[in-house]
């Protein structure tokens, strides 16, 4: 449980975030580092379990019979991994606590941060591979978030979205891997994946499953040819930057290749694959980073190449190396975070980040100039310092790899040119920014930042420290610990110390030294030569063009199919669901007619058969003059609900009836506002030729239905049946079906009669019509005030139609009936009262509102499933009993008829809503006439 | 009967398809009230025909039309009534926005 517990945490704790910082900036801070150090808590009983060689599994059913549990793991890498995001987080949360201004959110940021920790601890704890495809999924929404925290800017809008559409392709990219990794193995659990390495390089899916996992990690991890998204992500805010972009998220990539390491490395595909986009990727990102004149674009390429250094490593693929990846990860995380926070406090105090104005800061903060020259050499792999021997081992495995192959001795040189640019853009970070004269134009008059702003950068600088000088006290343990996770074997013997003696590591790192300050000299004409190709050298160019060729691409393919004609779309959509029809028709060799015994033919059935044709034939016919058409259609609905009582459906009869009357009504109130007459402006070709296709359509659905009505079937209808009275207290099997069985299917359906009852209030609600003074004919409305006898008949007749309404109510369980029915005669009962007595009348005796009484229908429907969830049975389950009542007799009271109060509450409101709103509608128009009162005639 | 009510199904899809390809709101929704009926007829169809049958548990009942899809018809009718509503008040909706009650939104007259 605390494995789930510590994810969830920062996800929740994100809400709480959100919410306390309305209290004040220092509130939020502290929710957000106190949720972080909870997330903490959850894991520290934990630890011992990795340190002691145990991978901890912990699971919790979710779908068993599906396979699908919640699974978690806690072993070295991942504790490793949990140990940095929760680590550096709560170092980020302080920092940031001090960068952003005033202006700035703070609950916004905090939210964010803690969403995107709680995802990250997800990628990095989770056992099962697609659960960690989904929180994978959830860093790139996140770190979205983050990247856009500035929504008003540009940049920040355009960085966030490219770094979404790259890492987010990659996302689909390793869920096609995730999926082929899960058809050969014939599991997701990552136990059970990592076991079966040598399954899965024999398998000719190999390559496909490699291609693409790798993908999502190179995407993730801003490795050529994906880089470009992370410098453009830097207009996110510092300690964004810090965290995400240095620190965690662009290592889930690594940390992909960490985890499945035992599972696909170890071919020459993986080789020459993983280990040339790093070796790439180390190469552009250390060449580019020297010529940035922006702080933070200097250490964003400087991220790339370490991380193609990281990636290389994995590449080479020896366990040694394996290790060396492990502690670079480590290395890089702490003084690249650092860093980042010493670039932020340099932006924060002088207002720019433009190396070309930064100069000369020693004087002004010599003390954080201190820190960032020490996190800087130790980016540039200086002894003493931890990034020295992570590197150390790196030329090491380079060198190893020079005698394996042809052309290896390349390698060795690649790292080695590589290792001068580092040094080089290092010195600029330092030479650049804290001496080379005198400031130019600052914005702002630089000193040192606040106390506990700087509190962060110290505790990072120091570990560097600590690492560099005493590696085997400090870093060995969890190093140990977390390659022996990598490697999911032994452990090769590897040594943890500055000295090595006169190795050909050393002399590459002293090559790398005095070139790099060499090739700081010589900056100048650099830059200027880098100035005239500059324009050249933008991945981002390729990106926009790929883009925009995309988006063209897409726009050419729904011009082609959607010319914005409603009329075009439904004939090309009927056409081919014809084609088909009749594709599927032909391939089958089943004759039309059934054997199933048919039904004699009556007289009454075949005049009814006879109105309804007659009727829609007229409705089509007449469709121009509209309210004819109007009254035709009753006429087809009334057959309709006839053929319902002849064929045992009496419920369906009942509410087709009541519907119809509230759909004309309905009809004829919308009418008012419409022309009355439709123009005859379908060229006579056009109409013949929908005429063709609705009688294709027509023919061919009425075939199929023959078809069907032919054959004898069995159904599922039998257990409703044989079970209605025991298990559902209720003799109308439909109603008990709609109440009990499948009741679950009811709460939705009224939730979205609900909904529309909304949807149609507010798309009244600012609605303003006209309607016409005068009929289709030139003749004025009648203004006639409501008939006598018509106001008072239904003034009589309300009490009774209640009466009815609940007596259908009630009996609905057992007899024809029930809350669906019941709620539209109520509607269609008092429908009348505005008819007959117009708005005003009506408003001032019934309530207007109809919100209440549909939130209080579905409340009670969901209150009533949820009693049988408290009494522990599954939700929706319904009881009941007996009971005699004096007088009335025998009882039958079910827990599901309270469910059916609250689908007749619905009805009854989401009803009255629209057709009270559109009434009102008519009184709004500006002339006199009102709802009821002239009506059309 | 059966052939009966075949035609019946039909005639209203084909009367429904016809008026939903009218280029005015008012028979489009004509038409979508056509192609309802006729969508509940079939639905209903697929549990065969019986007449004095009706699914109501009685002692003295001999056989019982399936419930299935009555249930399942009987909130299809409630939905499809809503979304009438919708879609006519949609169509007032446009003909505010838009000074015409043309499907596209665009008025040659």
């Amino acid at each position: 449980m605390n494995l789930l517990l510590a994810v969830l945490t920062p996800f929740l704790g994100a809400i709480l975030v959100a919410w306390v910082s309305r209290f004040g900036r220092s509130h939020a801070a502290w929710a957000a580092g106190g949720v972080a150090l909870a997330a903490l808590v959850w894991l520290l009983p934990l630890v011992s379990a990795p340190f002691a060689g145990a991978t901890l599994v912990q699971r919790i059913a979710w779908m068993p019979a599906a396979g699908l549990d919640l699974a978690f793991r806690l072993d070295g890498l991942g504790l490793l991994f949990a140990g940095l995001i929760l680590g550096i987080g709560l170092l980020v949360i302080l920092y940031a606590r001090y960068y952003l201004s005033e202006r700035d959110s703070m609950g916004r940021l905090y939210a964010y941060l803690l969403l995107f920790m709680g995802a990250m601890l997800g990628v990095v704890l989770s056992e099962n591979l697609i659960q960690l495809l989904m929180f994978w999924e959830l860093t790139s929404l996140s770190s979205f978030l983050l990247i856009a925290y500035w929504r008003e800017r540009e940049q920040a809008r355009q960085g966030a979205r490219m770094a979404l559409a790259v890492t987010g392709a990659g996302g689909l990219a390793l869920l096609g891997g995730i999926l082929l990794l899960g058809e050969i193995t014939g599991s997701y659990e990552l136990s059970v994946v990592l076991a079966s390495g040598d399954v899965i390089r024999a398998h000719p899916l190999y390559l496909p499953t490699l291609v693409l996992v790798l993908l999502g990690a190179f995407t993730k991890s801003a490795q050529f040819p994906f880089h470009f998204w992370l410098p453009h992500a830097m207009a996110a805010p510092t300690p964004v930057s810090a965290y995400l972009h240095s620190a965690t998220m662009v290592k889930a990539g690594v940390f992909l290749l960490a985890r499945l390491f035992p599972a696909l490395s170890g071919t020459p595909e993986w080789t020459w694959l993983v280990g040339g986009v790093g070796l790439l990727t180390l190469l552009i990102g250390a060449f580019t980073a020297l010529f940035k004149h922006d702080l933070k674009g200097l250490l964003a390429y400087s991220t790339i190449s370490h991380l193609g250094l990281i990636t290389l490593l994995f590449g080479i693929g020896t366990p040694l190396a394996a290790v060396a990846g492990v502690f670079h990860i480590i290395n890089h995380a702490i003084f690249k975070a650092s860093l980042f926070m010493a670039a932020g406090i340099i932006d924060h105090e002088t207002g720019t980040r433009d190396m070309r104005r930064i100069n000369g800061l020693w004087q002004f903060m010599p003390y954080t100039a201190t820190l960032a020259m020490v996190a800087a050499a130790a980016m540039a792999g200086v002894p003493l310092v931890n990034g020295f021997l992570s590197k150390e081992m790196f030329f090491a495995e380079a060198v190893g790899m020079a005698t394996q192959m042809r052309l290896g001795w390349l390698l060795p040189v690649a790292v080695t040119v590589a290792g001068i640019f580092a040094v080089a853009y290092s010195l600029r970070f330092v030479h650049d920014v804290f001496f080379n004269g005198q400031p130019i134009d600052l914005p702002r008059t630089p000193h040192e930042p606040p106390r506990w702003m700087k509190v962060p950068v110290e505790v990072l600088v120091l570990l560097c420290l600590l690492v560099g000088i005493f590696p085997a006290q400090t870093v060995e343990p969890i190093l140990a610990v977390a390659a022996a996770s990598v490697l999911q074997g032994p452990l090769p013997r590897h040594d943890l110390a500055i000295w090595h003696g006169f190795s050909p590591a050393l002399w590459m790192s002293v090559i790398a030294l005095v070139g790099g300050v060499l090739l700081y000299g010589a900056r100048r004409p650099l830059y200027a030569w880098h100035a005239r190709y500059e324009e050249y050298l933008d991945a981002r160019l390729v990106y926009d063009a790929l883009l925009r060729a995309l988006l063209a691409f897409a726009r050419g393919v729904t011009r082609l199919f959607d010319a914005g004609s409603l009329q075009r779309m439904l004939f090309l959509f009927l056409s081919f669901a014809l084609l088909l029809g009749w594709i599927g028709w032909r391939g089958g060799a089943a004759a039309l007619t059934g054997p199933r015994a048919l039904l004699p033919v009556d007289g009454v059935s075949l005049l009814a058969a006879c109105a309804l044709i007659a009727a829609s034939i007229a409705v089509v016919a007449l469709h121009r003059r509209r309210f004819t058409a109007l009254v035709l259609i009753g006429v087809v609905g009334l057959v309709v609900s006839l053929i319902f009582v002849k064929f045992s459906a009496p419920d369906l009869a009942l509410t087709q009836l009541s519907v119809e009357v509230v759909t004309v009504v309905l009809l004829l109130l919308a009418l008012y506002f419409l022309p009355q007459h439709t123009p005859a402006e379908s060229h006579p070709m056009r109409r013949s030729r929908d005429a063709v296709l609705s009688l294709l359509v027509g023919g061919g659905v009425g075939a199929l239905a023959w078809a069907v009505l032919t054959r004898p079937y069995t159904s599922m209808g039998d257990y409703f049946l044989a079970n209605s009275v025991s298990g559902g207290g209720g003799g109308n099997v439909v109603n008990v079906i709609l109440v009990d069985f499948r009741g679950f299917d009811t709460l939705g359906e009224i939730t979205v009669l609900a909904l529309a009852g909304l949807a149609i209030y507010a798309m009244l609600e600012k609605l303003r019509l006209d309607g016409p003074l005068n009929d289709a004919e030139g003749r004025a409305w009648n203004r006639d005030m409501h008939p006598a006898i018509m106001a008072s008949f239904t003034r009589l007749l309300l009490p009774l139609a209640l009466l009815v309404s609940l007596f259908i109510l009630l009996r609905g369980h057992n007899q024809p009936g029930g809350g669906f029915i019941a709620g539209l005669v109520t509607a269609v009962a008092l429908i009348m009262q505005y008819l007959a007595n117009g708005v005003e009348w009506t408003h001032s005796r019934l309530p207007g509102n109809m919100h209440p009484i549909i939130a209080t229908g579905l409340a009670i429907a969901t209150l009533t499933g949820l009693g049988s969830l408290l009494l522990g049975y599954p939700f929706l389950t319904s009881t009941f009993g007996h009971l005699h009542w004096p007088l009335v007799g025998d009882f039958e009271l079910a827990s599901a008829m309270a469910f059916d109060l609250g689908v007749y509450l619905v009805v009854v409101g989401a009803t009255l809503q629209i057709l009270i709103h559109l009434g009102l509608l008519h009184g709004k128009t500006g002339d006199a006439l009102t709802f009821g009162k002239g009506g059309l005639q | 009967m059966e052939a009966l009510i075949a035609l019946s199904i039909g005639v209203l899809t084909a009367c429904g398809v016809y008026l939903a390809l009218r280029g005015r709101t008012f028979p489009m929704v004509l038409g979508l009230t056509f192609l309802s009926y006729a969508v509940n007829l079939f639905l209903f169809s697929m549990g065969r025909l019986g007449i004095g049958q009706p699914p109501v548990i009685r002692a003295a009942a001999t056989a019982y039309a399936d419930p299935v899809p009555q249930a399942l018809v009987l909130t299809a009718i409630v939905i499809g009534f809503a979304m009438t509503a919708f879609v006519i008040v949609l169509a007032l909706k446009a003909r505010a926005e838009l000074g015409n009650d043309h499907v596209d939104g665009l008025d040659e007259s």
